[in-house]
């Protein structure tokens, strides 16, 4: 039994169907990546298992405890952090700020834990007193990663962290995102960039037209002929 | 009056007649801007209600004021209305809390995302509102102001300076200027540094991150709605100890308060101030008749025979309106960066 497991997750948006009995699931300290084609419902995974998003019918379950019917402030509450793709600051807010919310539930000290996202993104304490929405677009997605580092979570969603930026910037991202993982942390994320991350996953799922196609660790799929020839480009 | 070129008598003349209600004006105008931003801000639809929800706030002021003044509980220069303000203010809360539970709640729950079902919605509040208000106290004008009337008159002025023209600071003036001032650093100070404003600000910047970051909406809205009712009151209050009050009166009062949010920048609170005030100066310096300044500055030969008003008081409100064309023609956003209305 793995920490944060999605059972047989079915969802819709409306009428339209998106997930079939899709399943992922994350160990502590363990990396694991949903790649896909477009519209294969990677990024309405991450909502399902966040709760903003009702699931019509599988479970999702963290270290054991069914999560399915809780809110998502709660599952928040519990432990899970989200980065979302896009829209992921506070933009006329600065980057103290961000972080601040970021902490908002909790009733003790964050000051340290400022301090920690600091140490792991010196830019942003040089940045802290300017508005997220002047930021980079590298600098935006570490105040992003920041603010949900923030609640001090067991488990990490990262959807699609590396989208629009540029190449050197992505490297970066993704050691900031081993860095979490080595730290003990489940890091679950829907890349584009398949190739890349799964270079470095632990662990890995194809997903298509809400269903799992390939499950595999990140080399087996790298290395598995079908994969590469669909979804990796040969 | 004497023939020569006389600065100072002008510039006491226009202090009397424009600086002072345009200050005043602008203030009044600013708190119930404000209070239009923020509903924009977090709930997210230009309310419509603001001026009837001013006269209901100020509907709850008089009818204690004449309560406190039937028991004579008085407090000698210092206007009834002043001390009863707190508890209006606690009466609006509990109308604006109601209302927000019957008729805005729905359409968020229901995740409406367009300015307009709330605009529509607010229109239903407004006539509600201003018929509530003329049912308990009739539609006639009625003012409420007791206590001393001056801080200083035009004769005590003229006596201490020896001027020939006067300036007077009414207690309303300098009670408006001062309660406003006060007000809104309150509201900044609270937005900027306390946990609960920067929670209010991250709602209305990014809603959706907001309750990931575990902010409660229903606490940021209910907040909100304390802060609107607050503003709405002592500004209905406000104005009504300066100029009367009239439930029609309130009602049009929609016009240059939108006009202010518009032109400084909607969703912007220092852009809905600077707005207030160019209202308010516009207002009330293309509506003064400018004979009796011209006569202090111009030389005899060419004193004016007219009136030389640019437009009659009964047209004010076209004014606002004229602003509010002209800017959403040239400049949607407002002289402060604010947002474009969108039905977003």
């Amino acid at each position: 039994m793995a920490y944060l497991e999605g059972t047989n997750l079915v969802a819709a948006y409306g009428v339209v169907p998106i997930l079939h009995e899709c399943s992922v699931e994350v160990e502590k300290g363990e990396l694991a990546v949903i790649v896909g084609p477009n519209g294969a419902g990677k990024s309405t995974v991450m909502r399902v298992l966040l709760g903003m998003l009702e699931a019509t019918a599988g479970e999702v379950k963290l270290d054991g405890q069914d999560i399915s019917m809780l809110s998502t402030q709660e599952r928040i509450s519990l432990g899970l952090a989200f980065v979302p793709q896009n829209k992921n600051v506070f933009p006329s807010m600065t980057v103290e700020e961000n972080l601040e919310m970021g902490g908002f539930l909790r009733l003790d000290d964050i000051n340290k834990t400022i301090e920690e996202v600091y140490s792991l993104f010196p830019i942003l304490y040089e940045k802290r007193k300017q508005l997220a929405e002047e930021l980079s677009g590298g600098q935006r997605q570490q105040v992003a990663f920041g603010r949900a580092m923030m609640t001090q979570p067991s488990v990490m969603l990262l959807d699609e962290p590396t989208a629009g930026v540029s190449p050197i910037v992505m490297d970066e991202i993704f050691s900031n995102i081993l860095d979490v993982r080595n730290a003990g942390m489940a890091v679950l994320m829907v890349e584009q960039n398949a190739q890349q991350a799964l270079n470095i996953a632990d662990k890995g799922y194809v997903l298509v037209s809400g269903r799992n196609e390939h499950t595999g660790t990140g080399s087996e799929l790298i290395n598995d002929p079908e994969v590469r020839k669909k979804f990796l480009g040969g | 009056m004497s023939d020569s070129i006389d600065i100072i008598n002008a510039f006491a003349l226009m202090t009397n007649f424009v600086i002072l209600p345009a200050l005043s004006y602008g203030s009044q105008l600013a708190l119930g801007a404000l209070a239009v931003t923020l509903v924009y801000s977090i709930l997210r639809f230009s309310n419509f209600a603001q001026g009837d929800s001013m006269a209901f706030g100020t509907m709850i002021v008089i009818l204690l004021t004449g309560f406190m003044i039937g028991k004579g509980w008085t407090i000698t220069g210092i206007p009834t209305a002043l001390l009863v303000i707190p508890i209006a203010v606690i009466g609006t809360s509990i109308y604006m809390l109601t209302m927000d539970r019957l008729v805005y709640r729905h359409y968020r729950r229901i995740k409406v995302k367009q300015n307009i079902v709330g605009i529509t919605a607010s229109i239903g509040v407004m006539f509600i509102t201003g018929g509530i208000v003329r049912f308990i106290l009739g539609a006639s004008p009625q003012r409420f102001e007791d206590g001393e009337r001056f801080i200083f008159s035009v004769r005590e002025f003229k006596a201490f300076t020896g001027l020939e023209q006067g300036i007077a600071l009414k207690t309303s003036q300098f009670l408006t200027i001062t309660i406003a001032i006060l007000l809104v650093a309150f509201l900044f100070y609270f937005l900027q540094k306390t946990k609960t404003g920067k929670a209010m600000r991250a709602y209305s910047d990014n809603t959706e991150l907001a309750l990931l970051s575990g902010i409660d909406p229903d606490k940021v809205v209910q907040i909100t709605w304390l802060l609107v009712a607050a503003l709405t009151t002592i500004a209905g209050a406000l104005y009504g100890l300066d100029k009367g009050f009239a439930p029609q009166q309130y009602h049009l009062l929609l016009l240059p308060i939108f006009a202010s949010v518009i032109v400084g920048g909607i969703g912007s609170p220092l852009g809905a101030i600077a707005g207030a005030f160019l209202v308010s100066f516009s207002e009330v310096l293309l509506t003064y008749a400018y004979k009796k300044f011209l006569i202090y500055l111009l030389p005899l030969s060419m004193h004016p025979n007219s009136l030389v008003q640019l437009i009659g008081t009964e047209y004010k409100y076209a004014i606002s309106f004229v602003i509010l064309v002209t800017v959403l023609l040239i400049r949607p956003t407002g002289l402060l960066k604010g947002k474009v209305i969108v039905g977003d």
